[in-house]
């Protein structure tokens, strides 16, 4: 029981992890960015979901943006003494203090067709069943329903998204014939956060005729 | 406290620069933002929050929850920190309080009151180390970027000062100095936003943003420019602020079909054709807000989808 969901925006940048402090996004869409779209859409702890194929509908494109940006995050310990003594006098961020200018090199205009499904996990009650999910996804995309407002990478760069029903034809690829097959290299398949490990994998991502297939997430081509 | 917000809304805001720079390019030596393939301007999602965040720190001042995390310039705090630090220096056990996260109900009550007390937190969220759900909290409101309806031509306008900054520049260039501004004569900017009611309410997830930090946000969107007045600037203002609000948390509609209802239009003399038609070629280039018209869909809106018009 697949879905196949189309996502599209103006901008998306999905950060090499290799590049993520002037940030530069991989070519296409990772599986990991599909998979949060799809859980903005419907998810619950009882189904994971596996990105099985990504269709990339636009030529690849980039354009560079430079943003003031904030170089601290929020302290733990700081907000812990606040708490406790009941008042946020020096809790905040002075942003000027802690300026950080950086590029960001993004998509631009980009439509994909991911194609999807989901196992159940353990935490899957007797309530759970597979139809269930099923229909809830299909019923919240298809009427643009969604849990939070999907993003392409960024939450900056938000997701428009249609369901594309059974059936129905996929949309057609504007990819120039001879750009359809590329070796896109070594691309981060998803995060690992099984007992708090949080390790990525990767995994060779290489487009076919405008479609990446992707492995399943434990595969053996999948690697640390 | 009012209750967390519960309906899913999208909005679009229009507003307008005249002789002013919205949003300056620091790769562009603070040119105004363009869209290279288009000249279409833009202004960055973070740009506009800048702005919010300093409308909601001026409005709200300090009252109780509504405390800007990332404020801009000098703050009351740091002085209150200084006075905090001179009488009761023993307050920093960090040791102590990095073991707290680890517990995920206390990391969470953490969570919980940063935002009870930080509008900009309840709103847009921020990362926090806390250790919980990847240690960060995603707010409920999200903003994309604006982009102007029309391509824009940016001028530099070079001017001069009769003063000098150093000795040796006035014995060097006679006492005065050049400067540049860069300026859009006129702009119309269009921003698409989303306010996701499940970030709001959700027993776990949600940041309590509730319905008066709502109708804050509205009245920050379409008062924000009037209190940031300065010469870069020139003069900016919300022209409009069209709400979409969804009966139900989860939405009843698609986003981009109800942006779709939203259009913009070339006025001249008496005529309307939409924006980029080949009929207003030779027309002359907008000027004034006057010179669009803004038109709202409003035929077979899908049910349980309201349109409320702010300004």
């Amino acid at each position: 029981m697949p879905v196949r969901l189309h996502v599209w925006g103006e901008r998306a940048c999905f950060t090499r992890p290799e590049m993520k402090v002037e940030r530069v996004s991989y070519d296409v869409m990772t599986p990991s960015a599909a998979r949060g779209i799809l859980e903005a859409i419907h998810w619950k702890p009882a189904i994971r979901w596996q990105v099985d194929r990504i269709h990339v509908l636009k030529p690849i494109r980039f354009q560079s943006i430079r943003r003031n940006e904030v170089g601290a995050k929020a302290n733990a310990s700081n907000a812990a003494s606040a708490m406790k003594r009941g008042d946020t006098s020096g809790l905040g961020i002075v942003v000027e203090e802690s300026r950080l200018q950086r590029a960001a090199l993004v998509l631009v205009d980009v439509a994909y067709v991911i194609e999807a499904h989901f196992t159940m996990t353990d935490k899957a009650g007797p309530e759970d069943t597979p139809a269930k999910h099923l229909s809830m996804f299909n019923r919240r995309a298809s009427q643009g329903q969604c849990f939070h407002r999907p993003c392409l990478g960024t939450r900056e760069f938000a997701a428009e998204f249609a369901l594309i029903p059974d059936g129905a034809p996929l949309p057609p690829c504007e990819l120039e014939p001879d750009r359809r097959d590329a070796d896109l290299g070594w691309m981060l398949h998803d995060i690992d956060f099984t007992d708090g490990r949080n390790e990525s994998r990767f995994f060779r991502a290489e487009m076919r005729n405008g479609v990446i297939e992707v492995p399943p997430f434990h595969a053996e081509e999948v690697v640390r | 406290m009012s209750k967390p917000v519960s309906n899913r809304y999208e909005f679009v805001l229009y507003f307008d620069v005249a002789n002013g720079n919205p949003n300056g390019d620091p790769d562009a030596g603070n040119m105004p933002r363009l869209d290279p393939e288009t000249n279409q301007g833009l202004v960055s999602d973070v740009a506009l929050k800048r702005k919010v965040r300093n409308f909601v720190a001026l409005a709200k001042g300090d009252a109780p929850g509504h405390e800007i995390y990332m404020s801009e310039g000098a703050t009351l705090n740091n002085q209150h920190k200084k006075a905090w630090a001179a009488i009761m220096p023993e307050v920093n056990k960090d040791e102590e309080f990095k073991k707290l996260p680890k517990d995920q109900q206390k990391a969470r009550a953490l969570t919980a009151w940063m935002c009870a007390n930080f509008w900009d937190i309840r709103t847009f969220g921020a990362v926090m180390t806390t250790g919980v759900n990847a240690g960060q909290v995603r707010g409920p409101v999200q903003f994309t970027f604006a982009r102007s309806v029309e391509p824009i031509l940016p001028l530099e306008v070079s001017i001069t000062r009769m003063a000098a900054t150093t000795e040796k520049d006035t014995d060097d260039k006679g006492g005065r100095t050049m400067g540049r501004k860069h300026i859009v004569p006129y702009g119309l900017y269009r921003a698409h936003g989303f306010v996701s009611a499940p970030l709001a309410s959700h027993p776990v997830k949600g940041t309590g943003f509730s319905e008066d930090d709502l109708e804050l946000l509205w009245q920050a969107l379409c008062q924000m420019f009037d209190h940031d007045r300065s010469a870069a600037r020139g003069e900016m203002a919300t022209r409009k602020l069209i709400i979409f609000r969804h009966d139900c948390a989860l939405g009843n509609a698609q986003a981009q079909a109800l942006f779709d209802r939203v259009k913009t239009w070339r006025v001249h003399a008496g005529s309307t054709q939409p924006v980029g038609s080949p009929a207003t070629d030779n027309w002359p280039p907008a000027r004034q807000w006057a010179d669009y018209a803004v038109t709202i869909d409003r035929d077979g809106l899908p049910a349980g989808v309201e349109i409320i018009e702010k300004c």
